[in-house]
């Protein structure tokens, strides 16, 4: 195999298996009523899995899939059947660990959907057409953050937690330089 | 503006919890996207409404081609505010829109503006977006920015040109490999994601220059590679290199090996493992090679992580079917995974066990088995049965107990698949240990008492008939079989009527009782099982008492049907009921030349059951046969050799015609193979007419027409010549299709009574020297060298002239004498000067050749070549040099 790693598809559903936010890469999946079987197939599943404290892994039809569990959220990170397992986890714990910054700690269903803008930016920023832009959860969570806030307004009227995630940016942006 | 009513999404509603889109109807949503229009516009508001409608398309809404241009104009105008965010969700929403080509146009100039802007964050999505959207002829435009965004100081800039990129190599190659030195430069990056980004790229714009990838390994492996993604994939190249390479050094050290046994002591996991299974990867890999990688794995099985223990189990077991013995250091941490919460990783670790296993702890591992098949999904249970029978091959005296836990999981519930695997690996311990095969049969009777699957209860009925009436006491099984009689659908009851006629005819002391239970289906109501029944009563004879069956009828009871089923079909369609009956030997036995082209499917699973297991013919034999069953050709000896068709038309015209070169000791048999493509056609009569005026020792002998061509029906028609004997005589022939042709009405699909003659020009046809070789290789080159006569050794040099490289005249070399390529030389490794190329072959009639070709470069591109030929016949030896000197 000497092809570049890729991500076949990132999934955020609820506590029954309905979507919160969902993103394909891969064509394998043609229309929406496949997609949702195999969410519906992949979330029974997995369910009754303990993926609270560490990721758990599965083989499902031919795919490799990388997911974790927290409150009443199930974060989902689909990969080729001969993917490096641990390069798909390490996106998976990318967006947990960006979601959980995004939503101050607070992850929940509610919360992820009243904050959907940022969930779907926080997709965004992770994968790009099934290829791997960003893994690191507080460079990821950075970027969404600074980017709800008008660039113009001065620091002191951003809330405590968007000032940390800008200066987290600047922090990343100087040691990366 | 009238909205189409949406449905409401249930599930939602249902739920007793808050949620901010509950009752969300995507026409109300369409009308917010007013605000986008608004003169002051409110940047919190707007991007609310799109992270509506962006919710809605995620709940698998979709927009009309009318909804989907309206929201797309609505939401260019939000350029014009200056809010981050919302131009971040202006961003997303366009790309999921994908407008089409003209909508394009439209925020082509905003995106351009965003992507010279002095913000980061705009520059980087701007290009994202634009590479998505955008075809071929704006890129030229861009074109210039994304090079300078490639080496743009910010990383997020340099990755997002680069992702994109890679994406665009896909439709406008030639374009983004003008980039290369701009990814170069990317690759030395010390922003860890860049560089991850700029290395894939710069393989994808090589991947086709095995130098140039060579040379990239080469440079980047002696370390100056930061980020963990990115070592990874240059451990992903750096085996693609040593798997090129492999043929070359086959002794020695692999290169770059050390380079993957140094990533194994890397910091980041990720890079271990990939180094890891890299190794465990390489072709034809020594155990001391292995052992650092499997060290590492191990330590991995014990890791508290699920999915290190997973990609750990899971890379031992594949080890564990090549190189058993590595992997037993590891049985004691794999035991204890059979009891992993993980039941992926307990399965896996399972099917290792049995791999690696040895006879005494069968029986323990048989143990624990039995306790966790019950929750497993049904695929990993065919793992499991698969890894037991193989077990059980291996370990032929614990059939018992291994053939007890198969029939205990065949009475358990199951899917199709799964109850065939079982069933398979009965079937294989049956025909593979003689011990087995009683108890094994009862299992199956057993089975087929209460089994939901017709096809599984009557691929074991025949299976029964064949082997049944060979075990020491028939007639136990009598009762399971003429119970299917009684109790199951049609199809299961004329299976087991056969199977009963088999016992009959086999077991002589049975068939009055045989004939007693077929009687009784003389009354079925189901046509087929009661035409069985009589057929069989019928040529069984002796009227039920005890007499030998004559051959014959075990012939027709038993033997295989050398007809192709293909044809037995078409003749019986075209059969009209006549006073004449039927006759089995008008169907022609001519194999069609198209199934033969077709490739064996690759990996192909040995399947237990069937009748016949022996795959096709290969396509010499059918050749042969084919050729034989022709009387004009049937004194032409032996077949030779057979060259793959050559195609003597265009793709894609009216007529497709390829050519097949029969080679025979005095003769050359030209078979074409013809496919009308124009449904509105029928040929009749068709006949290539071949001009051998250059071919001087070639004298036609003989033609056969095809009679008929109907459209997409292949058929052959031959051209023999005669041709000195045992002299690989050469020459050009020019062909002519000839037919006559009728018009089909496509309505009826009849044929019009009067037809048209017509001709058809094909391309030219060669009989080469190659078409007088057999490629046959030889095990041990030197050895057959050694052995062969000296004095039949001619030696001489060319000079090849100027060519493009070294491998290109090696090949060139190897297609005009059409011989086998030996231990990998065909093979030249890149950069070398030099290069040794041993071939083998059979000449014509039937004289061994061995070929040691030494090529070496004279000057820049000139190569020159030694070759030393060794034959059984000094003339063959010869010839051999005249076909070199003059090609």
């Amino acid at each position: 195999m000497e092809s570049c790693p890729s991500i076949k598809n990132i999934l955020l559903l609820d506590s029954e298996g309905n979507r919160v936010a969902v993103k394909y890469y891969s064509d394998e999946w043609p229309n929406n009523s496949v997609k949702e079987a195999f969410e519906k197939s992949l979330f029974s599943k997995t369910q009754k899995t303990n993926a609270r404290t560490e990721a758990e892994i599965a083989m499902f039809e031919s795919h490799i899939i990388v997911y974790k569990f927290v409150q009443d959220l199930h974060f989902f990170v689909t990969g080729a059947e001969n993917e490096n397992e641990l390069i798909l986890v390490t996106v998976l714990q990318g967006f947990f660990d960006a979601v959980g910054l995004l939503l101050r700690g607070t992850v929940d269903k509610k919360e992820a959907l009243e904050n959907l803008d940022l969930i779907l930016l926080c997709l965004d920023e992770i994968v790009d057409g099934g290829i791997i832009l960003e893994t690191d959860a507080n460079v990821i969570a950075g970027k969404v953050a600074s980017h709800s806030i008008d660039a113009a307004a001065p620091l002191s009227e951003q809330t405590i937690s968007q000032a940390l995630a800008t200066a987290r940016e600047h922090l990343a942006r100087s040691l990366l330089k | 503006m009238a909205q189409p009513l949406v449905k409401k999404d249930d599930d939602r509603d249902d739920e007793a919890d808050y949620s901010p889109f509950l009752g969300i109807e995507k026409g109300a949503v369409l009308q917010e996207a007013r605000v986008f229009n608004d003169p002051q516009l409110d940047p919190r508001r707007c991007s609310q409404v799109i992270t509506k409608l962006l919710y809605l398309l995620n709940q698998g809404e979709t927009f009309t081609k009318v909804e989907a241009t309206e929201v797309f104009f609505a939401v260019t105008k939000l350029f014009q505010s200056k809010d981050i965010g919302l131009r971040r969700m202006v961003y997303v929403m366009i790309k999921e829109l994908s407008p089409s080509a003209d909508e394009v146009i439209i925020v082509t100039s905003s995106l351009m503006k965003d992507m010279t802007s002095k913000t980061d964050m705009y520059r980087a999505n701007a290009i994202r977006v634009l590479c998505r959207i955008t075809d071929g002829t704006l890129l030229t435009q861009i074109e210039r920015y994304l090079k300078q965004a490639i080496v743009d100081k910010n990383p997020v800039v340099a990755s997002a040109a680069l992702v994109s990129g890679i994406h665009l190599l896909q439709t406008n190659p030639e374009i983004v490999k003008r980039w290369s030195n701009e990814v170069q430069e990317a690759v030395q990056s010390r922003a860890a994601l860049v560089q991850f980004h700029a290395l894939a790229l710069l393989h994808q714009i090589r991947q086709n220059d095995r130098l140039a990838v060579n040379k990239l390994v080469s440079s980047l492996t002696k370390g100056s590679v930061r980020s963990p993604l990115a070592q990874c994939l240059l451990i992903r190249y750096t085996s693609q290199v040593i798997r090129e390479s492999a043929n070359n050094n086959q002794a020695g050290d692999r290169p770059f090996y050390d380079f993957l046994e140094g990533c194994l002591r890397h910091k980041a996991e990720m890079v271990i493992f990939e180094a890891a299974r890299a190794i465990t990867e390489l072709n034809g890999v020594t155990s001391r090679e292995l052992t650092p990688a499997i060290t590492v794995l191990q330590l991995f099985l014990s890791s508290s992580k699920p999915v290190l223990r997973f990609a750990a189990v899971r890379t031992l077991n594949k080890v564990a079917m090549t190189h058993p013995m590595a992997v037993t250091n590891c049985n004691i941490d794999m035991e204890s995974l059979i009891s992993d919460q993980n039941r992926s990783i307990a399965t896996l670790a399972i099917t290792t066990l049995l791999k690696t296993g040895n006879e005494s702890s069968v029986d323990r591992l048989m143990k624990q088995i039995t306790n966790f098949m019950s929750d497993i999904a049904d695929e990993f249970k065919i793992v499991v049965v698969e890894a037991i029978r193989s077990l059980c091959l291996k370990f032929p005296l614990k059939h018992r107990s291994l053939m007890n836990f198969l029939s205990n999981i065949l009475r358990e519930e199951g899917g199709f698949e799964y109850k065939k695997a079982i069933v398979d690996s009965i079937v294989i311990l049956i025909r593979d240990i003689p011990e087995a095969k009683e108890s094994g049969l009862l299992h199956l009777c057993e089975f087929i008492e209460d089994c939901e699957f017709t096809y599984l209860s009557t691929q074991i009925l025949h299976f029964l008939g064949i082997e049944g009436p060979k075990t020491s006491d028939p007639s136990k099984y009598i009762r399971y079989i003429y119970n299917r009689v009684h109790l199951e659908n049609a199809t299961v009851r004329a299976g087991a009527v056969s199977t009963l006629a088999k016992f009959g005819a086999m077991v002589d002391t049975l068939k009055p009782r045989v004939f007693v239970l077929l009687r009784r289906c003389l009354f079925e109501n189901d046509d087929e099982v009661r035409d069985r029944a009589t057929l069989y009563i019928n040529t069984l004879g002796g009227d039920g008492a005890v007499v030998e069956t004559g051959e014959d009828v075990k012939e027709f009871l038993f033997g295989s049907l050398d007809i192709p089923l293909v044809n037995l079909e078409n003749s019986l369609k075209n059969y009209e009921p006549s006073e004449e009956s039927f006759d089995i030997n008008s169907v022609p036995k001519e194999v069609k030349t198209q199934p033969l082209a077709e490739k064996k499917a690759p990996g192909k699973k040995p399947t237990g059951l069937g009748a016949s297991p022996a795959g096709p013919p290969s396509t010499v034999d059918a050749y042969e046969k084919l050729l034989s069953s022709i009387p004009e050709f049937a004194n032409f000896g032996k077949l030779f050799k057979s060259s793959a068709p050559v195609e003597l038309t265009e793709a894609e015209t009216e007529y497709a015609v390829n050519v097949v070169k029969h080679i025979f000791d005095g003769h050359v048999v030209f078979q074409y193979n013809c496919t009308n493509t124009i449904p509105e056609q029928l040929l009749e009569n068709v006949t290539v007419i071949v001009d051998a005026s250059e071919a001087e020792e070639f004298a036609e002998v003989a033609s056969k027409p095809l009679r008929s061509l109907p459209y997409d029906s292949p058929g052959q028609t031959f051209v023999a010549f005669e041709k000195p004997e045992g002299v690989p005589a050469v020459g050009k022939f020019s062909n002519m299709l000839r037919f006559i042709v009728k018009e089909v009405d496509p309505s009826t699909g009849e044929a019009e009574d009067d037809g048209v003659e017509d001709e058809y020009q094909l391309e030219e046809l060669e009989v080469v020297a190659a078409d007088y070789m057999l490629k046959v290789g030889v095990s041990n080159f030197r050895n057959a060298w050694e052995t062969m006569d000296a004095d039949c050794e001619r030696v001489d040099e060319y000079g090849l002239g100027p060519r493009e490289s070294l491998a290109e005249a090696v090949n060139a070399v190897i297609n005009l004498l059409g011989m086998q390529p030996c231990e990998g030389t065909e093979v030249v490794p890149n950069n070398s000067r030099s290069h040794t190329c041993l071939l083998s072959g059979v000449y014509i009639g039937n004289v061994k050749v061995l070929v040691r070709l030494q090529f070496g470069l004279d000057g820049p591109k000139d190569v020159a070549m030694k070759l030393a030929v060794r034959s059984e016949d000094e003339a063959v030896s010869d010839a051999i040099h005249e076909i070199v000197a003059s090609g």
